[in-house]
C-alpha cells in the first residue's frame, strides 16, 4: 500500500494525481474463506480489522449489500464519547474513543478525531443528580468526566442560552476528550487498511441466506454466488433481525429510523459538541461549518431510511430554544437511518444459537462512537470463540437472565 | 456603468426605484428586481467566492438553483447568512453584503488557495494533516474551519417571528406553470379541493420568457386569466411565494411561505416573518418544472458565464443585459431562445457555438434569419478572464482543444440541456430512471412514492415529466389532474369545466434535443478538464471526479462524499447530473448503470426559525400549574420542575436562604404544623365489579381485602420486576378504589392501566377515570394538625374516628372534602383532597386556622428530608429503573401468595435473585457534619478484570437533617442489609473519600415524629 | 407521517396522535412460564422488513388501543383493527394477500 504523506501529496501535485492507487480492491469472492463479515460499515470494518490486526486472521471476506460505509456509519451525527453510566458501556466506549485518539496515524488515514470536548447538558434536578453521578461513576472508571456548572457550559459555548424560561442549563457533564471525528474517514480507513491486509472487500453482494450442517454454519449464498466460511460474523446493524432470522434465531431488537440534519454552512461559532437529552436535540459545528443536529428515534418499526418530519420539528424547537441565534439559519439536508434497539438499549456482542455465528449489533442511536471498540471487542470475540472481558457483559444471555446494561437511568435517551 | 436595458423587464417597475447597499455602496434597482437582477443592473458580476479556492464567482443562474451569488442580509439581530442573491426580492434599503473572502470581495487573500489547487485535489485532507498528533486538534482544524464556513450567523437571538399553518387537501400542485395552473383545473373539475403553490412571487414559470402561446394567446396573458379564474373557485386556493420543500409518507408534505420583501414591510411589523405549511395531502401534482443543467467546459466558472435560461430571465423578466457581446454555446435548441431575445434587446451576440454537428429546427432557422453566426459542432474550448469575461477560445466540440479560435466576449451563455425536478418525487421514496434520449433522470412511473394505500401519491406533470414541448402539455396536465382527483376519491364533474383553465393547445418556441456532452470539448487535455467545474460552489472540478473513480470510489455515493460533488447549499441541483456523467464516462459505464445519489428534503434549504415556530420560551412547553400556584408565587415560593409541574421547592422569606428555609420549615412542621400543597399527585379511580382483582395485578400486594375506608400502600412493578411507581390506594367502594401515583407518574400510570385493560384483560369488567386535575389535595401536617382540622370543620378525626391509613368524607372549611389519614413524614398527617375550583380558598382557610399554631407552608424538598429521615423511599431517588421492591427492604409490600402480578415472573429469574445485589441501607458518616455527595460510589479498593475499581454501593438520597442535627443518607450497597455496622468509604472529589456507617434506613425512630 | 384510521373512533389519525406500542399479538407469559418463554414474551421479536402486525394507542385522541397491519419496507397500511384480537383477523389477512401475492403470511 502506498502510504500517504505530505511527501506523497507534494510528489503527486506534480504529476497530476495520476499515481494514486486504489484505496480497496473490489475483487470477485473467492469460494472460501476462513471468516466472512456480513456487513461493511464501520463496526464490520474493524472487526475484520482487528481480527487481522490482533490476532493474525487475514482470510476474511467482508460481504457488503450496496456501497461500503453507507448506511448508519455514513448517516450519523459523528459524536464521540464515553460518559456512560454502567461499567461495561464505560469500558468498552471508553476503550474506543482512546483507540480513536490515534486511528489516524494507526490507519495511515486522516478520519480527523477532533477532541473538541462534549457538553451534556443537565436541565432538569433529576439530570443534575444524574449527571453528578455519572460523574462520580466516570471517576472511579477511568474516563475522565466532570459536572460543571452553568457558568462554564456558557464559557465553552456562548452560543448556549443557559437561562431559558422551561429549561434553564443548571450544569453539564463534561467529557474534554470527547469530539467528533469524520464519519466516512473511518469507513474508508478501516477499508483501505483491512484491503491492504488481503481481505476481500466485495461491495454489491448481499447475503440471502446463511448455510449451515447441523448447529453450525458453513456459509453464506449470496447475489454473487456461495461463499463458504468457518466462521460468521453479523454485523448489518438495524438489518439484524433479518440476517438472525435467515441464521435461524430471533433477536431482542426493533429496527427504527432516527434521523438527522445539517444547517448549510456557516463560520464558526460552535466549538464543542453539546447535548440536551432533557429537550432531545443534540449539535456541533462540522469542520465544514455546517451544525450537525440529532434527536431522538422514531418510536415504530421502520426499514425505508425515512423518518416523520415531526420529530425533526421537536429537535429543531428545541435547539432554537436552547441556542436562540441559528433561528435565522436554514436546515440544508435532513435524512435517517435503521438503528437496531434492543430491550435495554444496550448493544449485543454475543455467540448465537448457531455455532461458529457471532452477532454484534444493537448499538441504536450510539454506534458511531463505539465502532473501534466494538471492532476490537468483536474480533477477539470470533477469534477466541469466547467473549474477553470488554464484550462478556454484553452477550445475549443477559436478556434471559434479567441482567441489564440499563443506561437510560442517568439519561432519558442513550445517544 | 448600467446595463440595464432601455426597453423591457416585465416583471420591474421603473416608476419606482429602490436604493440598497451593497457592500456598503449605494446602488439602485427597481420594485419587482430581485437582488440579482438590480446587482446585473449595476454590472456587479462579481457577487461571492467558491467555498474552498475562494475563486471569484458570478451570479449563474436566476433561481432558487444558484450555488454562487450568495449573501448575508441584513445586519445585527436580523443578520441572515447565504441567501441567494437571485430568490431576494429588492427592497428600499436592503442591505447586503458579500461572503467569505477577506479583504474584499475584489481582492481576496484566501484566493492563494487556489495556486495550491494541486495541491488540494479531491480527498487530500484524508491523506494528511496526521502528523504530528495533536496538530490536527490544535493548528490544521482551526486553520480548516476559519477558512470554511460561508456567511458568519447572528449574534444575537432572532427578533422575527414564526408560524405555523395546517392545510388538508385532496390535490396539492405544486408550481403553477401552464402544467401545473391546468392540472389544478382539471382536478378541482372533478371536484377535489385543491391548492397551488408556486415559490416565486409571480405565477406562470418559465412560459411567459420562453415565448409560449396558448390558444394563441401570450403566456402570460393565459396565465393571468387562469389564476383569476382558479382563485375565484370554491375550491381552489392559490399561493405565490410558498415553495413546497419536503414530501413525506402518507401525503404529509411542508412548504415554507415568505413575507414580500423580508424586513422591509414596516406597516406588518408584527407579522411572522416566514410561515410553515404542514399539508396532508392525498395526491401530489408535482409540476415543477426543470432546471438548466451548465456545460463542463474550461473556465466555466469565471464571473460572467451563465445558465442561457438565466440570461434569459435576466433580459425579459427585469430589462437586464448580462453584457453586449455574448458567446452562447449549447448542446440543445433551448438556448437560441436566448440568442434570439438578447439579440432582440439589442445585445451583440458574438457567437452561436452549438456543439451538435448538424442540428436542424425552428430555433435555428430563427436564429439564423435574424442574421445571427450559428457555428455547428463547435464548442468553448477555453474561457479568457479571471474576474470577468475577456472572451473564449471556440473549438471543434468533438476535439481535444488543442486547434483554437479567439472570441473577444464579455459574456458566456451555456446550455447543457435540462434536469427535470424531480426532487419531491424522490424524497418518499419514488425512483428514477436514466432517459438517455432525452438526456435527463425522470420519474420512474412504475416505482412511485407510495400512500398509505401503496398506490402512488406523486403524479408528475410537464417539464418535470420530462416534457419540454409545451404543446404536449395541456393534455398531459389534464390527465394529470383528473386521475389526481380520482385517486383522492373524486370522480364527478362537479363544478363547472373551465375554458380558462383547459386551454385547447400550447405551442412552444423551441423544441429540446440534447446532444450530450459532458465535457466539451469531448477529448478535452487534462489542462482543460482540470479547470472546468462541476460543482461551482464546492470547487468540483472534472479532474477531482476522474481522481475519485482512480482510487476506487466509484459508487455515486462515494464519489459524491469523496469529491463533495452536490453537498454544497445547491446540493447539486445544477451539478448533479453532469457529475454523475463524468463518473459514468470516466469508469467507461452507462449513466442508467450508475444511477444517482437519493434527493433529500428539504427542496431549499429552510429557516430553522420557521421550523420551530411559535414554540418558544415559556410556550416551548407548558408548564403544569395547581390552583394555588398563584399564591405560591406571591409568597416567595423558589419553584422547582416535577415532570410538568412546578412546585415550590420551599418559600423564601426576606433575606432568607435556600438551605435556612428548608430547615426552618422541617423544624416548623416537625414542632408545630406545615401545610403542603400535594395538589400534582397522581389520582386514578378505578370502578368496576373486577377492579379488585386487576389492582392484585397491577400492584404487588394484594388490594382486593383492602376494606371500605381504609388505605394501603401499594407498589407498582413493570414486567421486567423494577418498581415504577408507588402510591396510597383508598377503597372508597365495594368497586371502586382511588389510586394516588407520584407527580410525575399519574399519566403514565393511567396509560399503563389501560393498555393491560385494552389489550390483555379485556374481559374484566373495569374503568379507569385520571382525576389528577380535578381535584387538590392539601397536607396539613405536625403536632398541631388535628387542632387546625378540628378548626376547619366537624369531621371527628380523632385517633378512636380516624385512625392511621383510615378515609373519610365529609365537609370543611365549607366545601365537600375527602379526607385521608396518611403520612409521608412520620408526623401527624391529614390529606384533604377537594374539588380543584375550591383549592385556593380551602388553602387560605386552612393557613388561617392554624395562624396562632405557628402554621407554615413547605416545600418539596422539606418533604424530601422528613421522608428520608424516616427511611422512606423515593421513586426516582432509590429506584431508577433497575430496582425491585425486595432491593429497597420493601418485601412487606410484596404478596408472595398471589399467583400472579406484573413483575412477579421476572423477579424470578437468576439476576433478580443474586446474592450480592445492592440493597437499601442508611449511610451515617462518621463526621455527622459531613453531607455525602448524592451520587457518590463507594469502593472497596479491589480491581475488575478490565481494571476498573470496584463499586459496592451508591448514595441514592443524601440531606441535612436539621431534626436530629446530622447529615443522612439513603444507599443502595451490595449485601446492604448484611453488613450493619460496617464503614465503608466513597470517594469524592480531590482524592477526599467520606466514610459511613451501615445503618438502618430509619434515622428517626419509633420514639421520634411517631405520631403518624 | 403515518395515518392510522383508529378502529375505536373512526378519526383517521395523524402520527402526531398516536403512540406505538410494538409488535402485537405476543401471548403475555405468567409465573409459571420457561426462562426461554419468558425472554421471548419480553424481548424477542419478528422486526420483519415487510408485514408487520403492531399496537398503537390514539394517545391523544379517544385513548384506546388497536392493531395495525403495516408494511415497515414501505409504510403501506393494510389496514387497522381491533386491540380485542388475538390474532390478525382474516378480512386483513386476505387484504394483505390481495396486495403483496407472494406473502408467506403472518411469521409464526
Amino acid at each position: 500500500m502506498k502510504r500517504y504523506s505530505a511527501f506523497a501529496i507534494a510528489k503527486e501535485a506534480f504529476r497530476h494525481q495520476l499515481g494514486w492507487e486504489r484505496a480497496w480492491r473490489s475483487p470477485e469472492p473467492k469460494p472460501e474463506y476462513e471468516v466472512i463479515i456480513v456487513g461493511a460499515g464501520g463496526h464490520g470494518l474493524a472487526t475484520a480489522y482487528y481480527l487481522g490486526k490482533n490476532h493474525g486472521i487475514t482470510n476474511i471476506a467482508i460481504l457488503e449489500k450496496n456501497w461500503l460505509g453507507g448506511g448508519n456509519t455514513g448517516r450519523n451525527t459523528t459524536i464521540i464519547r464515553s460518559n456512560y453510566l454502567q461499567d461495561a458501556s464505560a469500558a468498552i466506549y471508553e476503550k474506543a474513543r482512546s483507540l480513536y485518539e490515534t486511528l489516524s496515524q494507526d490507519l495511515n488515514y486522516n478520519v480527523m478525531f477532533s477532541p473538541r470536548g462534549v457538553a451534556m447538558l443537565a436541565q432538569t434536578h433529576h439530570e443534575v443528580r444524574g449527571y453528578r453521578r455519572t460523574a462520580r461513576a466516570n471517576a472511579i472508571q477511568g474516563v475522565e468526566t466532570e459536572f460543571i456548572g452553568s457558568e462554564q457550559v456558557k464559557a465553552l459555548c456562548p452560543i448556549i442560552n443557559v437561562d431559558g424560561p422551561r429549561f434553564p442549563v443548571l450544569g453539564a457533564l463534561w467529557q474534554p476528550r470527547g469530539g467528533t471525528a469524520r464519519h466516512d474517514a473511518v469507513a474508508w480507513g478501516y477499508a483501505r487498511a483491512c484491503s491492504d491486509m488481503g481481505m476481500d472487500i466485495i461491495q454489491n453482494c448481499a447475503v440471502t441466506a446463511v448455510r449451515r450442517t447441523g448447529g453450525t454454519v458453513t456459509g453464506v449464498e449470496t447475489t454473487r454466488g456461495a461463499v463458504g466460511c468457518r466462521k460468521l460474523g453479523i454485523v448489518v446493524a438495524g438489518h439484524s433481525g433479518v440476517l438472525a432470522a435467515m441464521a435461524g434465531f430471533r433477536l431482542p431488537v426493533e429496527s427504527v429510523a432516527l434521523q438527522a440534519l445539517v444547517s448549510e454552512p456557516v463560520k464558526p461559532c460552535m466549538d464543542i459538541v453539546v447535548m440536551a437529552n432533557t429537550v432531545h436535540g443534540y449539535m456541533s459545528q462540522s469542520d465544514k461549518g455546517e451544525l450537525v443536529i440529532g434527536g431522538g428515534a422514531d418510536g415504530f418499526n421502520n426499514y425505508t431510511q425515512r423518518g416523520s418530519f415531526h420529530h425533526v420539528e421537536e429537535t429543531v424547537r428545541a435547539l432554537v430554544e436552547t441556542f436562540p441565534i441559528i433561528s435565522r439559519l436554514r436546515m440544508l439536508r435532513q435524512w435517517a437511518g435503521i438503528v437496531d434497539m434492543t430491550g435495554d438499549r444496550s448493544p449485543i456482542l454475543s455467540k448465537t444459537p448457531l455455532e461458529n455465528c457471532f452477532i454484534n449489533c444493537g448499538w441504536g442511536t450510539g454506534g458511531f462512537k463505539a465502532i473501534p471498540g466494538s471492532g476490537w471487542a468483536m474480533a477477539e470475540l470470533m477469534a477466541k470463540g469466547e467473549p474477553g472481558p470488554l464484550a462478556a457483559p454484553f452477550g445475549l444471555d443477559r436478556f434471559r437472565e434479567g441482567r441489564f446494561i440499563d443506561e437510560s437511568v442517568a439519561a432519558g435517551v442513550a445517544h | 456603468m448600467s446595463r440595464r436595458l432601455s426597453e423591457g423587464g416585465r416583471l420591474i417597475d421603473r416608476e419606482v426605484p429602490l436604493g440598497f447597499l451593497w457592500n456598503n455602496r449605494r446602488l439602485t434597482g427597481f420594485r419587482g428586481d430581485t437582488l440579482a437582477s438590480a446587482l446585473l443592473a449595476n454590472d456587479q458580476q462579481l457577487a461571492g467566492r467558491s467555498f474552498k479556492y475562494h475563486r471569484p464567482r458570478g451570479i449563474v443562474t436566476a433561481g432558487p438553483e444558484e450555488p454562487n451569488a450568495l449573501v448575508q442580509l441584513g445586519h445585527g439581530a436580523s443578520s441572515e447568512p447565504n441567501l441567494r442573491a437571485t430568490t431576494v426580492e429588492l427592497a428600499d434599503g436592503l442591505r447586503a453584503t458579500s461572503q467569505n473572502h477577506w479583504p474584499s470581495l475584489e481582492f481576496d487573500i484566501g484566493a492563494a488557495t487556489g495556486y495550491l489547487a494541486p495541491l488540494f485535489a479531491a480527498g487530500f485532507y484524508y491523506k494528511t494533516f496526521m502528523w504530528p498528533r495533536v496538530a490536527w486538534k490544535h493548528v490544521f482544524e482551526p486553520l480548516i474551519r476559519r477558512s470554511a464556513g460561508l456567511g458568519i450567523p447572528p449574534t444575537q437571538p432572532d427578533p422575527d417571528h414564526y408560524e405555523h399553518y395546517h392545510a388538508h387537501v385532496d390535490v396539492l400542485v405544486v408550481g403553477s406553470g401552464i402544467a401545473g395552473l391546468v392540472a389544478a383545473g382539471a382536478a378541482a373539475d372533478a371536484g377535489a379541493r385543491v391548492l397551488v403553490l408556486e415559490q416565486n412571487p409571480e405565477f406562470g414559470g418559465r412560459a411567459p420568457v420562453d415565448g409560449i402561446t396558448v390558444d394563441g394567446l401570450a403566456a402570460s396573458e393565459w396565465i393571468d386569466d387562469c389564476v383569476a379564474d382558479l382563485a375565484w373557485r370554491d375550491l381552489v386556493r392559490v399561493r405565490n411565494r410558498t415553495t413546497v420543500l419536503g414530501v413525506y409518507d402518507h401525503g404529509y408534505v411542508f412548504a415554507c411561505e415568505h413575507r414580500p420583501r423580508p424586513n422591509m414591510d414596516k406597516s406588518r411589523a408584527d407579522a411572522p416573518r416566514q410561515r410553515l405549511w404542514r399539508i396532508r395531502a392525498r395526491q401530489i401534482v408535482m409540476a415543477t418544472g426543470a432546471i438548466e443543467r451548465p456545460l463542463a467546459f474550461a473556465g466555466n466558472d469565471v464571473p460572467g458565464v451563465m445558465l442561457a435560461s438565466a440570461a434569459r430571465d435576466y433580459a425579459v423578466n427585469f430589462g437586464v443585459g448580462i453584457g453586449d457581446r455574448v458567446v452562447v454555446v449549447t448542446n440543445n435548441d433551448s438556448a437560441y431562445l436566448t440568442a434570439t431575445a438578447l439579440a432582440e434587446a439589442g445585445i451583440g451576440i458574438a457567437g452561436i457555438l452549438d456543439i451538435r454537428e448538424s442540428p436542424a429546427g425552428p430555433a435555428l432557422d430563427r436564429a439564423r434569419a435574424v442574421g445571427l453566426d450559428v457555428r455547428t459542432g463547435m464548442s468553448v474550448a477555453s474561457v479568457f478572464g479571471r474576474r470577468q469575461v475577456l472572451g473564449v477560445s471556440a473549438t471543434a466540440s468533438n476535439g481535444d482543444g488543442a486547434r483554437t479560435e479567439r472570441i473577444v466576449a464579455n459574456a458566456v451563455v451555456m446550455s447543457g440541456g435540462w434536469s427535470p425536478s424531480v426532487h419531491l418525487w424522490s424524497h418518499c421514496g419514488g425512483k428514477l430512471a436514466w432517459d438517455a434520449n432525452r438526456g435527463c433522470f425522470l420519474p420512474d412511473a412504475d416505482r412511485p412514492p407510495a400512500g398509505a394505500d401503496g398506490v402512488g401519491m406523486v403524479i408528475p406533470v410537464g417539464a418535470a415529466n420530462g416534457t419540454m414541448d409545451a404543446s404536449g402539455i395541456p393534455d398531459e396536465a389534464v390527465r394529470a389532474g383528473r386521475e389526481a382527483a380520482r385517486r383522492a376519491g373524486h370522480r364527478g364533474r362537479r363544478g363547472r369545466q373551465s375554458s380558462a383553465s383547459h386551454p385547447a393547445q400550447a405551442e412552444d418556441a423551441a423544441e429540446s434535443q440534447p446532444e450530450l456532452a459532458w465535457m466539451v470539448p469531448r477529448q478535452a487535455k487534462r489542462s482543460l478538464r482540470s479547470r472546468a467545474f462541476l460543482d461551482y460552489q464546492n470547487d468540483v472540478k472534472v479532474t477531482d471526479i476522474e481522481l475519485a473513480v482512480r482510487e476506487g470510489f466509484q459508487s455515486v455515493e462515494h464519489a459524491k462524499r469523496y469529491t463533495t460533488l452536490g453537498m454544497a447549499t445547491d446540493q447539486g441541483k445544477l451539478s448533479n447530473v453532469n457529475g454523475i456523467g463524468i463518473l459514468a464516462t470516466s469508469m467507461g459505464q452507462e449513466i442508467a448503470g450508475v444511477g444517482t445519489t437519493t434527493f433529500r428534503p428539504p427542496y431549499t434549504p429552510l429557516t430553522l426559525g420557521a421550523i420551530a415556530g411559535e414554540a418558544h420560551g415559556p410556550l416551548f412547553k407548558p408548564v403544569r400549574k395547581t390552583p394555588m400556584d398563584g399564591w405560591h408565587d406571591d409568597h416567595g415560593a423558589h419553584w422547582e420542575p416535577v415532570a410538568d409541574w412546578r412546585r415550590p421547592y420551599c418559600y423564601l422569606r426576606d433575606g432568607e436562604t435556600v438551605k435556612a428555609a428548608i430547615n426552618r420549615e422541617i423544624l416548623n412542621t416537625r414542632r408545630r404544623v406545615g401545610l403542603l400543597d400535594a395538589s400534582t399527585l397522581g389520582k386514578i379511580l378505578v370502578s368496576g365489579p373486577d377492579s379488585g382483582r386487576f389492582l392484585d395485578m397491577l400492584y404487588t400486594g394484594r388490594m382486593s381485602t383492602l376494606r371500605q375506608g381504609r388505605c394501603r400502600y401499594g407498589l407498582m412493578c413493570n414486567e421486567n420486576g423494577f418498581l415504577i411507581d408507588d402510591g396510597v390506594i383508598a377503597r372508597l367502594g365495594e368497586e371502586t378504589f382511588l389510586c394516588h401515583t407520584t407527580s410525575g407518574g399519574s399519566d403514565r400510570i393511567h396509560a399503563w392501566m389501560e393498555e393491560w385493560l385494552q389489550t390483555e384483560w379485556w374481559t374484566w369488567k373495569v374503568w379507569t377515570v385520571n382525576l389528577t386535575e380535578q381535584f387538590v389535595q392539601v397536607g396539613i401536617v405536625g403536632p398541631e394538625a388535628r387542632t387546625v382540622m378540628e378548626r376547619l370543620g366537624n369531621i371527628d378525626v380523632s385517633d378512636e374516628a380516624l385512625r392511621f391509613m383510615d378515609h373519610v368524607d365529609g365537609e370543611l372549611a365549607g366545601f365537600p372534602v375527602r379526607l385521608f389519614r396518611i403520612s409521608f413524614s412520620g408526623e401527624l398527617s391529614y390529606e384533604i383532597q377537594l374539588p380543584a375550583a375550591a383549592g385556593l380558598e380551602f388553602w387560605t382557610q386552612a393557613l388561617e386556622a392554624g395562624a396562632d399554631l405557628g402554621i407554615q407552608p413547605y416545600g418539596t424538598e422539606a418533604l424530601h428530608v422528613m421522608r428520608a429521615e424516616k427511611g422512606f423511599i423515593m421513586i426516582g431517588d432509590e429506584t431508577d429503573g433497575t430496582v425491585t421492591p425486595q432491593d429497597l427492604g420493601l418485601d412487606w409490600a410484596v404478596s408472595r401468595l398471589k399467583s400472579d402480578y406484573l413483575g412477579k415472573r421476572a423477579q424470578a429469574r437468576s439476576y433478580l435473585n443474586a446474592p450480592d445485589r445492592w440493597r437499601l441501607v442508611g449511610l451515617a458518616t462518621e463526621d455527622p457534619n459531613a453531607v455525602l455527595p448524592d451520587g457518590a460510589y463507594a469502593t472497596d479498593g479491589s480491581r475488575q478484570q478490565d481494571g476498573g475499581k470496584t463499586m459496592i454501593g451508591r448514595v441514592t438520597s443524601s440531606y441535612w437533617s436539621p431534626t436530629i442535627n446530622r447529615s443522612i443518607a439513603l444507599g443502595l450497597v451490595e449485601r446492604g442489609p448484611d453488613r450493619m455496622g460496617e464503614v465503608i468509604g466513597f470517594p469524592v472529589e480531590s482524592g477526599r473519600t467520606i466514610r459511613a456507617k451501615i445503618v438502618d434506613p430509619v434515622f428517626l425512630g419509633q420514639d421520634a415524629g411517631a405520631n403518624a | 407521517m403515518l395515518i392510522l384510521t383508529c378502529p375505536c373512533c373512526g378519526a383517521e389519525a395523524d402520527e402526531t396522535e398516536l403512540a406505538s406500542g410494538g409488535e402485537a399479538h405476543i401471548q403475555r407469559q405468567g409465573p409459571e412460564s420457561t426462562d426461554a418463554a419468558f425472554e421471548a414474551y419480553l424481548f424477542q421479536r419478528k422486526n420483519p422488513s415487510g408485514v408487520h402486525f403492531e399496537r398503537w394507542r390514539h394517545a391523544f385522541g379517544c385513548g384506546k388501543w388497536f392493531h395495525a397491519a403495516r408494511c415497515t419496507r414501505t409504510l403501506e397500511v393494510f389496514g387497522t383493527y381491533t386491540a380485542q384480537s388475538l390474532k390478525p383477523p382474516k378480512w386483513i389477512l386476505d387484504r394483505i394477500r390481495k396486495r403483496r401475492p407472494d406473502w408467506a403470511g403472518p411469521l409464526p
